[in-house]
């Protein structure tokens, strides 16, 4: 623009948030999931194959068609992938270092995504059984889990 | 906004639109079910108006309004971005514009919203300072919204001076000032 910045032309800036309060329906399969962890329960749904699909989805993954048959699973389960997070980024269940992890409960034949309390990348593999932490405060929310932590070994 | 006002029905999905089957969940005991949850997204910015913004605004924080012009042409921009918007040239020359100005547009707010909004209804209107040649937007106090005109002379209402920073919040709002009214004609151009 050919214009010289001016000894008293510091240049300004600011901490600008943009955010959105999206207040949702649940409708009654995420609605049945997110009330059974508020009660410490986690629940899955049978796919049409007979799988259970968990976190629950209201259609089948494969075909398509309304599911209707939810089941409860375990609170424990099996990582099946993990990536390492070394660094704290905002609005994380935990503070870092924490594994993120899929996670297969028992019962269930999908992995959730969710956190591990590992402590170290060592201490976390995939086949490694962990099992919930809730939180102490639970309102209906994915964050009711307040993250994995491994068996036998918690951090 | 208060829960009961969130909550209220805004319409009604058509009969046979939607055909989820009814869903068997396991015994929970009773408990209540969830409905409804809130899940914030946001976006966090460092956000800087550029070198020629950032003049407009300390020139607030000093309560003076800056404009710019290219030099040798008459139309001064305010906020100003740097160029002339019609020939694309450079406004390189910082001209003051107002204190006192006119109202070229406004709109009767019925239904306020954000966390700034005034108590309804307000007025939000566009003020063209006196030397620019483009209005500013504010809002306008000290007058019921029924007396507001188009064309009606106004200055800026300052906040405190301990609380002035490089903010267009500066101007907590414009209000009138015993001048007669600008007549529309000489606002053509500048609506």
């Amino acid at each position: 623009m050919g214009q010289q910045a001016r000894a008293d032309d510091e240049l300004l800036h600011a901490p600008l948030v943009i955010e959105y309060g999206f207040n949702r329906t649940t409708g009654p399969v995420v609605g049945a999931f997110l009330t059974g962890l508020r009660e410490q329960r986690v629940l899955g749904i049978r796919g049409a194959d007979g799988r259970v699909v968990c976190p629950p989805v209201e259609y089948d993954p494969t075909t398509g068609e309304p599911l209707t048959e939810m089941v409860e699973v375990g609170t424990e389960g099996t990582i099946t992938s993990w990536s390492w997070v070394p660094g704290d980024r905002e609005g994380q269940p935990i503070p870092a270092p924490y594994a993120l992890a899929l996670v297969r409960l028992d019962g269930a034949d999908t992995a959730m995504l969710h956190v591990v309390d590992a402590g170290s990348p060592d201490a976390v593999a995939t086949g490694d059984r962990v099992r919930i932490r809730w939180a102490d405060e639970r309102s209906g929310s994915i964050t009711d889990i307040a993250c994995f932590e491994p068996v036998g070994g918690a951090s | 906004m208060s829960p009961a006002e969130s909550d209220r029905t805004l319409s009604t999905m058509p009969t046979d639109v939607w055909s989820q089957p009814s869903v068997d969940v396991p015994d929970l005991g009773g408990v209540e079910q969830v409905q409804r949850i809130t899940v914030p997204a946001s976006m966090r910015y460092d956000y800087s108006p550029g070198l020629t913004q950032t003049r407009f605004l300390r020139a607030l924080e000093e309560k003076r309004i800056l404009g710019e012009r290219t030099p040798g042409h008459e139309d001064v921009y305010v906020s100003h971005r740097g160029v002339d918007p019609v020939t694309g040239l450079p406004t390189t020359e910082e001209v003051e514009v107002g204190p006192h100005a006119t109202i070229t547009a406004f709109c009767v707010v019925h239904i306020g919203f954000g966390v700034n909004a005034p108590p309804t209804p307000f007025v939000s209107a566009l003020f063209l300072p006196d030397g620019a040649a483009v209005s500013l937007y504010g809002t306008v106090g000290g007058i019921s919204h029924e007396d507001v005109r188009i064309g009606m002379r106004v200055e800026p209402v300052w906040v405190d001076d301990a609380d002035l920073t490089t903010s267009m919040e500066n101007i907590r709002y414009w209000r009138p000032i015993d001048e007669p009214d600008v007549p529309a004609e000489q606002l053509k151009g500048h609506m």
